[in-house]
Order: structure tokens, then C-alpha cells, then sequence
């Protein structure tokens, strides 16, 4: 039996303004509870919303970022639920007219180029947090009011890969336009999955919908779980609930909210408080003005014009401050192929985490400059990895630091000579093996010398020497 | 002492004859004299009000008053004020302090008002009759026995009763003007936008304006004056400047002069009491004499107002009242068993009669498979409501209605059927659901001396008008009762 | 006849999260009745090709600077709760899904 997976995911992600969507309280994270409240946040009887421009903004920027058309008009609607991090008992949220719609996300998964269309992008309010000691709930409102857009996607992904590919990809693509800092841990950045499976040729199933799943691998995991629960189920003769299911990370396993049979009737109506959103073509103009290159879009450039690895290309464009290093190194060089292998096997090695900044002591044109000696033949890679080291640590130019350690290759001719006449002179067994054509001692030679000179002679001088000493 | 109307306290308190302080003492006094019969307030502020009036007798003296320094005014328990209790006449908000100003509010203050107290109402404003209200009914001092009007029924209370220089009340369906006629006072309400609802409890946000109720048309013009223009923290406020409101009402009989006055047909219907419709039509005819032409318009969709507004004012209501929730601010009910026990005790025990009706009647138009046939098709109606008034402000520059079909009925009267007290507000409501300003002014009383008042309504953001004619009015039948 | 059953008053009262006494459930039901007949009235108009009105008065959107201003305490913002703990607002525990 053939079973396929359509999965279509909902991205929460919160917006880097200053402050919150509706009011000008302050929207930082980590703050004492309660203390980025005000009595618009707090929903206090009275208040009223007034939409924060550089939200609108920031989602402009996203949505044209994707590829989505951003429109000239949109609506504010009322979402109608009770709950205790809920203050107005309804969220603001855009349901009949969204800012954007339509748009893609292009993404590899082993190599290969796939695309999610976006069904749309439409902006709200996030609630705040609840958390639960004994029998009380106690809420803190300071995330309440934090603007956020939801990305939804058309149900393209087939697998549980996909699915984390998709949304690497587009975190990816709204840290680099600054629009979020894509910080999942503290829930700036959420997903949920929408899964169904069917027999190839049917009809989409009934789905589940997966929520507040906050890494990348439990994503992938509670699909795989939930893939596999649907299909026994449906082998096993029974059939799928439309339902909201919690993943628990202890148990992998995903499990129903039991929500009541009334809870969905959210009585979506336009929010008499807020007036159309009018987007004029100047505007979003100016948004798309400020978009950075994108990662996709260097992916394939780095392969067609540096001739980078189709892996190493998405390595090294997954986050900006990576890719804009890399390329200031590479734009500096002889070989940037070269330079993307000391970005993705050395630079990458040393630096903790990337997105929070590289932090490095040493410049992308001190980088190029090492790697190009390298290039030149000048040093060794050996060498060129200890230099390397150095420089993480003192941020010198490569130059400096091999006379500093006395690390320049020795290129005097007659100072190589003595040490080849030496190690050919000491191992007369060697070199009678090599003259009767075991050609293969030659490395053994090479070594010596190398070891002899502490690894600084040219090799290309010393084989050359080798090979008119031992013909 | 009665308190002076605005005019009249300002005149007092530039040329030194009395103080702030000394109306304030005095309008307090009368206050606490008269409201337990009256009901007129639920909160007086005799700490508060008393100094407001010091600083503003000390503004005055430095020459720094503002437009209303040392005028005690009362306030709708609708509007927000810091650190005074604001109930909107609800059991369910009946411990609520708020922590801050509405713009209403701020702009007052900053123009040296002195606030007497917060006033009754109908709950959240849901009532033309005074009669909903948790802390009770107000009594109409013009009509004992009967109701003052409402919602803003204090405000009305307090004005007729002279026991404040002006109030400020809100009108979603009418509940400034229908009040005012029924007190024999004079209300406005303004243009949708012109004036901010940031700080008032919202009804139908759509629908509701803060306006101003006084004795006389200068006295709402020129506390418009002080209440009006854009407020950047209300979305739907207009950024037009604000007009000479006081000046306009200055122009004597001569701003009726060539203006064309439009009475509608459909306003003269079966059910209107005689003596109404006989003032109105005095009224109107007071107009032509003074050279105004008057001549007959037609809105065409009039009949279907009523139904059109309870499907979107009750609407709106529901999503506005699902923030009394019990867990932020408000009453909550006692030792509730789980969180959905906490939600519906404290909303079921904290509203009133008449606020259930409504969240519910609102609940059922916006719920799933009701929507389009309620609430989207009430919208639509709107539109063809507000065309009427577009094609009838075409053809003349203001319109002459009764505000009200009745003078104010006994108390308890109606209470039991809540179709009839919605069809009291047939005459106010179009002017909501269009948003245009609205004014009513005195026009007679019945036989048994119950107050009857006129209707003009003028085009958006035509308040000078509105105030121009209604003192023109005024004057023509001898100045202010 | 009746237009709206004692369940779908009673569903109204869960999504408006009210508790409404038998009497009450029933007072109300009959008023929705009375006011849903007059209400009918509307369907007499033929609204096809009209736009809804959202707004009274049209106009657009304003938008406001993305700066901080600070306007209450924690304490302002505490001080009507009906209970807190720790700076927070207190509930009965949320009750959210189970194994």
C-alpha cells in the first residue's frame, strides 16, 4: 500500500520592531512579567489600537521577499476566542483581506531545488503567556500585542524533511531582511503543521494540526510520528479527526487537545477600530528597495560564478553575517572556491554561532590573503591551518605572524640542497631501492626533508632536487 | 444656588464675581442635596473636583486659564478617568480605577474644567430610558415621573437640574440628543471622527461619539470646541481642523437666512405623539419666517434603520464586552470551580438584563452560518442609509426632524419590551449608522409641560452649521428657556 | 413559530461565555425571536451589489511611528486585577490537552 504525506505549515513570526503592533509599548523580550504592559496591552476598557508603521513595514519587506503581491488594500478583522493571555477577548488578526498573498519558497533538500507556494501573509497581535503552577494559571501580558505576520503555506510539502528544509529556508530569508530575528527558543519564530496522508490518486485526507512546535527537529519528528499514527490508523480501518495535537518532545509523540466542539466559532468581523490599510506603490517600492540579496539567489551564484559546492553554497548563505563574510573574502582573493573551503572548514569550525555574529579578531581580507598564499604556493596548507590559528587568536596578518613564529617556507636553493644532499647521504638503503625504480620510497624522502626543515622547504623545491639526486 | 450655564460661569469667573471654588462648593452642595432623589451621578468627586477648581481659580488669577478654566462639568460614566472609579454603570466594572486618562477627558482637564462627578447611565450605554443601570434610575427633572432619556440620562439629569455648567455624554443610537429633548436641554453629537474615543468604553465603535449636552447651543459649542480634533491614539479620529463652533452659534437669526432646510417625509409618520409633531412643525415654520426654505426630502431606507442598527450596534457590542472577562480588571465571581466557570459566572452575575440581550442578539448575527444573512446584510443597508443622506445633502443644508416620537414616558413603562424601547431611538439612529452630527434643541413642551426637542442634522464635519442654526433657532423663540 | 431552539440559545450563551438561568435562557429566546422577525425586515432590500459599510465616515488607515513611550507601572497595571501571584495575573488552572 502506497501512502502519501501532504503537509502545508503556518509560521508565526514575531516582528524586530521596538514596539508592540497596536500601541507604543515597548516589545523587548525577557523582561520582568507585566512590565512591558500598557492599558492598550492590558485590553483595559477604553483603549484603542493604532497600527505600528514599521510593522506594515516589516511585512512588506517579507512578502516581497517571497515573492508575494503585496496589496494596496487590506482589512483588520476581529478573531473571537476567551482565553486568560487574551485581553480584549478577541486577537486582531487580518482574515478577509491579508497585506500579502500568493508567494513561494525555493529550498533544497539533498541538492535538489524544491518550491512551496505561500497561500498568504497577513499580520496580528500576538496573546501573552501563560504558565501553570498548581491550581492556578498565572499570565503575564508583556509578549501581548507583539506584531507578528502568519506565513501560511499551500499543503506542497511531502515529507517530514521538506518540511524542515522549507522552514530553514524561510527563517533564513526574514533574518537576512531583518524584518525577525528567528529566534525559536524564545518563540519569535513558530511553526505549525498541518498533516494528512491519503493513498496515492485519492483525495487529500483529513488533517491534524500540530501546533507550538519550536525546533526545527521536533518538527520533523512530530510529522513522522504523526505520518505514521495516521496511517495505522487508517490500516487499522479507523479514521482521522480533524483535530489540534500537541507534540510532546519526551514521548515523540503527538497527542489530542480534546478541544471542546463549540471552541471554533471564532465570528471573524471587520475591527470597527481600524480602517482599511492603504499601500500606495511609492511604499512598497521603498520596501523592496532594502532587500538584501537573498540566500537563495547566492546559493546559485556562489556555484555558477565561484564554482562552490552545491552543500558547501547553502552553508555558507544559510545566514547573512556568513555569507557577507565569505564574500568580502572571496571578492578579495584569487580563489574564492579556495576561500569558501576555509569559510565552511575552519571559520565556521571556530565560530560558535554564527547568527549571533562571527566575533572573529581576523578581517575577510585577512582571510583572502592567507588563502591566496596558499594559492601562490607560497606556504603549505599546514602551514596556511597553524597561521590560521594564529590569527583566530591575535587577529595579525598572516604575513606577521609566519615571521613572527619563524613559519616562512625556506626558499634558498642551496640551503634545501645541503638538507636533500644530507637525508639522500644518510639513507643510502632508500635511495638504492629508489634508483632500481621503487619509485614509491620518493614520499619517504620528501618526508625526511620536510621533517628535516620543520616542514618550511618548498615541496615543489624539494622534489625537484630529490629527483636530481636520486637519477 | 443653581450652578450658570457655561456662558454665563465663564463671564462670572473673568470678571471676578465669583470663583471656580465657589461654584464648585456650591454645584456640590446641589449635588449632594438632590441625588439620592435624583440619581443623576454615581460618582462625586468633592476632593478632586474642589481642587481642580483651586488650580483653575489660581490659572485665572495668573491669566493661564484655558477655554473652560473653572467650569464644573460632569462627566458620562463612560469616559475614563485616572484614578476616579469608572463603571459605565455596570455591576461588572463597579470596583474598576483606571490608571489613565481618556483624550476627552485629558483635553478638558487641560482646558481648567472642574469635574463634579461621573453620571449615570444605562449600561454601557445600552438604553434610551436611564432605566438600565446598575446603580439605579435618574429621574427626569423636567418631567417628574417619567425618564429622563438615556443613555447619557445623568448628564441630561444633571444639566436640566442646573446642578453642572454642561456635561459630557455619548451617543451611539441617540443617546445625547433623545436625553436632551427629553430634559429640554441641548445635545450634540458630533461627526463620526470629529471627537476621540480613545477613553470610552466602547458600545458600537462603529457608532459611538462623545459629544457635549448643555443649557444652551454656545454652551455645547464651546465645550465641542475644547473635546473636538485628531487624536493620534484613536485610528478613526479625522485630521480636519477644528471649527469656530462658539462664533458660529453668535450669528443671530440671520444664519437661517437662504438656507435650505430639508424635513423628511418618512419623519412624519403614524405613532408620533400630536404635540411632537405640532412643536416640530412650529418649530420649522419659525425657520421659514426667518428666510429659510424649507422643503421636503425623502430618505428613503428611514424604515429599515432600527433593525439595521441592533444587528451592528449589538454586534460590535459583543466583541467590545468580551474583555470583562474577570481576569484583568472587574468583577470576578466568587471561588469559581474551573476557568470557563470563572468566565461565565462573572459575565452572567456582572451584566445587567439588557447587556446579555445584547451580547447574545450580537453573538447569534456574527456566529457561523449567521453571519452574511445578519451582520453582512445589516452593513449593507448602512450603505443605502447613508446614500439616502448624501442625495438629500445634495439638495439642501440641513435637515429638521423631532429627535424623539414621544416626550419622555413613565417609568417602568416600557421596560418589559425591548422591541418597543428600540423603536424610540427611530429617529436618532440614521444619523449614527451615517455618521453625520446631529443636534438637539428645545423646541416646546406638551400639555402636561413635558419637553419636546428638534433635530437638525448637517453633513459631515458641518458642526458650525449645526451650531449656527440651532442658536438661530434659539434665539427666534426667545433665547434660552 | 419559534426561530431559534433552547439549544442554539444555549450554544450563543457558550460562545459568549455567559451562564443565563433557565428563566433567562428562555426570556432571552423570546426576545431574539421578536427581534429576528422584525429584523426580517431587512431581507426585503436587495443588497446583492452593495458594499458593506465598516466605517461611517470613510478614511484610511493612520500610522504611527514605532517609538517607545511608557505609559503605566506594573503596579497600574496590576492594581484591579481580582487576584495576582508573582506580578501576574491568577486564573484558575488552564486546563490544555493531556496524555
Amino acid at each position: 500500500m502506497s501512502w502519501e504525506t501532504v503537509i502545508g505549515l503556518e509560521v508565526h513570526a514575531q516582528l524586530a520592531t521596538r514596539t508592540k503592533i497596536f500601541s507604543r509599548e515597548s516589545a523587548a523580550y525577557g523582561a520582568e512579567p507585566n512590565t512591558h504592559v500598557n492599558e492598550v496591552c492590558a485590553g483595559m476598557p477604553g483603549v484603542l489600537p493604532v497600527m505600528n508603521r514599521d510593522a506594515v513595514h516589516m511585512a512588506m519587506k517579507a512578502g516581497a521577499a517571497l515573492g508575494c503581491q503585496i496589496n494596496r488594500l487590506s482589512q483588520f478583522d476581529r478573531k473571537q476566542y476567551f482565553y486568560p493571555d487574551l485581553p480584549k477577548g478577541y486577537q486582531i488578526s487580518q482574515f478577509a483581506a491579508p497585506i500579502c498573498t500568493g508567494g513561494e519558497v525555493r529550498f533544497l533538500v539533498d541538492g535538489e531545488e524544491r518550491v512551496c507556494q505561500l497561500t498568504r501573509i497577513h499580520m496580528e497581535e500576538d496573546a501573552g503567556k501563560s504558565s501553570h503552577e498548581g491550581d492556578s494559571s498565572l499570565v503575564d501580558l508583556n509578549r501581548a500585542g507583539t506584531p507578528l505576520i502568519e506565513i501560511v503555506s499551500e499543503p506542497d510539502l511531502g515529507t517530514a524533511e521538506e518540511a524542515a528544509a522549507y522552514l530553514r529556508e524561510l527563517r533564513a530569508i526574514l533574518r537576512y531582511i531583518d524584518v525577525c530575528d528567528g529566534n525559536l527558543e524564545q518563540g519569535s519564530f513558530r511553526c505549525d503543521a498541518n498533516v494528512s496522508v491519503r493513498r496515492k490518486g485519492e483525495p487529500l485526507g483529513t488533517r491534524a494540526e500540530i501546533k507550538n512546535l519550536n525546533s526545527f527537529r521536533f518538527v520533523q519528528r512530530a510529522i513522522q510520528y504523526e505520518v505514521g499514527r495516521q496511517i495505522d490508523l487508517l490500516e487499522g480501518g479507523g479514521r482521522v479527526v480533524q483535530e489540534t495535537r500537541l507534540y510532546n518532545a519526551d514521548t515523540g509523540k503527538t497527542f489530542s487537545m480534546r478541544s471542546k466542539e463549540d471552541a471554533h466559532d471564532y465570528r471573524y468581523f471587520p475591527d470597527p477600530d481600524l480602517p482599511p490599510m492603504v499601500i500606495d506603490e511609492a511604499w512598497e517600492l521603498r520596501a523592496r528597495a532594502e532587500l538584501p540579496e537573498l540566500p537563495g539567489a547566492r546559493r546559485v551564484r556562489y556555484q555558477s560564478e565561484w564554482d562552490v559546492s552545491a552543500a558547501d553554497a547553502v552553508t555558507l548563505s544559510a545566514s547573512r553575517e556568513v555569507a557577507d563574510f565569505f564574500e568580502a573574502a572571496a571578492a578579495g582573493s584569487k580563489n574564492p572556491k579556495r576561500v569558501s573551503n576555509w569559510v565552511v572548514n575552519e571559520v565556521l569550525r571556530v565560530v560558535e554561532n554564527p547568527e549571533d555574529g562571527l566575533a572573529l579578531l581576523f578581517t575577510a581580507a585577512q582571510l583572502a590573503a592567507l588563502s591566496d598564499m596558499v594559492e601562490a604556493k607560497e606556504i603549505t596548507g599546514k602551514i596556511a591551518k597553524t597561521v590560521f590559528e594564529h590569527m583566530v587568536a591575535t587577529g595579525d596578518d598572516p604575513g606577521a605572524i609566519l615571521d613572527r613564529e619563524g613559519l616562512r617556507p625556506v626558499r634558498d636553493e642551496g640551503a634545501v640542497r645541503a638538507a636533500v644532499e644530507k637525508i639522500v647521504a644518510d639513507n643510502p638503503e632508500q635511495a638504492e631501492q629508489f634508483r632500481a625504480g621503487k619509485t614509491k620510497v620518493m614520499g619517504f624522502f620528501i618526508g625526511q626533508v620536510m621533517r628535516a626543515t620543520k616542514g618550511k622547504a618548498d615541496p615543489d623545491l624539494v622534489r625537484q632536487l630529490l629527483a636530481e639526486l636520486l637519477a | 444656588m443653581d450652578t450658570p450655564g457655561v456662558k454665563e460661569a465663564l463671564e462670572q469667573l473673568a470678571s471676578g464675581v465669583t470663583t471656580s471654588r465657589a461654584l464648585t462648593e456650591s454645584a456640590l452642595a446641589q449635588i449632594d442635596a438632590q441625588n439620592d432623589e435624583l440619581g443623576a451621578f454615581i460618582t462625586v468627586c468633592h476632593n478632586e473636583a474642589l481642587a481642580q477648581a483651586d488650580a483653575a481659580d489660581a490659572a485665572l488669577a495668573a491669566g493661564t486659564g484655558g477655554a473652560l478654566c473653572g467650569v464644573p462639568m460632569a462627566l458620562k460614566d463612560i469616559l475614563v478617568t485616572r484614578g476616579v472609579r469608572t463603571t459605565a454603570a455596570s455591576k461588572i466594572l463597579d470596583n474598576f480605577i483606571p490608571p489613565y486618562d481618556g483624550t476627552v477627558v485629558s483635553k478638558l482637564r487641560a482646558a481648567g474644567a472642574v469635574f463634579l462627578g461621573k453620571t449615570n447611565q444605562d449600561e454601557f450605554a445600552m438604553g434610551s430610558s436611564g432605566e438600565n443601570s446598575a446603580f439605579g434610575p435618574t429621574q427626569n427633572p423636567a418631567a417628574p415621573g417619567t425618564i429622563p432619556g438615556g443613555s447619557s440620562s445623568g448628564s441630561a439629569a444633571a444639566v436640566a437640574a442646573h446642578l453642572c455648567s454642561a456635561a459630557i455624554g455619548t451617543d451611539t443610537g441617540g443617546s445625547i440628543r433623545q436625553p436632551a429633548a427629553m430634559t429640554g436641554t441641548v445635545g450634540l453629537k458630533p461627526t463620526y471622527g470629529r471627537v476621540s474615543r480613545f477613553g470610552v468604553v466602547a458600545f458600537a465603535s462603529s457608532l459611538d461619539q462623545v459629544g457635549p449636552m448643555g443649557r444652551s447651543v454656545w454652551d455645547v459649542a464651546k465645550v465641542l470646541e475644547v473635546i473636538a480634533g485628531y487624536d493620534e491614539r484613536d485610528s478613526t479620529s479625522m485630521q480636519r481642523p477644528v471649527g469656530a463652533y462658539a462664533a458660529a452659534a453668535e450669528r443671530g437669526p440671520d444664519a437661517v437666512r437662504g438656507l435650505r432646510v430639508g424635513v423628511p417625509r418618512e419623519y412624519f409618520v403614524d405613532g408620533m405623539q400630536p404635540a411632537v409633531e405640532a412643536s416640530v412643525r412650529a418649530a420649522i415654520a419659525q425657520l421659514k419666517e426667518a428666510g429659510a426654505e424649507i422643503c421636503e426630502v425623502s430618505l428613503p431606507h428611514t424604515k429599515y434603520a432600527v433593525a439595521t442598527y441592533y444587528l451592528v450596534a449589538t454586534a460590535e457590542a459583543s466583541s467590545n464586552l468580551a474583555r470583562y472577562d474577570g481576569v484583568r480588571y472587574g468583577r470576578r465571581a466568587a471561588e469559581p470551580a474551573d476557568l470557563d466557570d470563572l468566565y461565565r459566572r462573572s459575565r452572567g452575575e456582572g451584566f445587567g438584563a439588557e447587556v446579555k440581550r445584547r451580547i447574545m442578539l450580537g453573538t447569534y448575527a456574527l456566529s457561523s452560518g449567521y453571519y452574511d444573512a445578519y451582520y453582512l446584510r445589516a452593513q449593507k443597508v448602512r450603505t443605502l442609509i447613508r446614500r439616502d443622506f448624501e442625495a438629500a445633502f445634495s439638495d439642501v443644508d440641513i435637515i429638521a426632524t423631532p429627535t424623539s416620537p414621544s416626550v419622555a414616558f413613565p417609568m417602568g413603562s416600557k421596560v418589559s419590551d425591548p422591541l418597543e424601547m428600540y423603536l424610540a431611538d427611530i429617529f436618532t439612529i440614521s444619523c449614527n449608522l451615517a455618521g453625520m452630527p446631529g443636534l438637539s434643541v428645545p423646541c416646546g413642551k406638551d400639555d402636561d409641560g413635558a419637553p419636546i426637542g428638534l433635530q437638525l442634522l448637517a453633513p459631515w464635519f458641518e458642526e458650525e452649521r449645526l451650531c449656527a442654526v440651532g442658536a438661530a433657532y434659539e434665539a427666534l423663540r426667545g433665547g434660552v428657556a | 413559530m419559534s426561530r431559534i431552539t433552547p439549544e442554539e440559545v444555549r450554544h450563543v450563551a457558550r460562545l459568549a461565555q455567559l451562564e443565563l438561568g433557565d428563566e433567562e435562557l428562555e426570556a432571552i429566546r423570546l426576545d431574539l425571536d421578536a427581534v429576528l422577525d422584525y429584523v426580517d425586515l431587512l431581507k426585503e432590500l436587495d443588497v446583492d451589489d452593495v458594499e458593506p459599510t465598516t466605517h461611517a465616515v470613510p478614511l484610511d488607515l493612520t500610522l504611527r511611528a514605532d517609538e517607545v513611550v511608557t505609559t503605566l507601572t506594573r503596579q497600574e497595571v496590576l492594581q484591579n486585577a481580582p487576584s495576582a501571584r508573582d506580578g501576574m495575573f491568577r486564573v484558575p488552572r488552564v486546563v490544555e490537552g493531556g496524555n
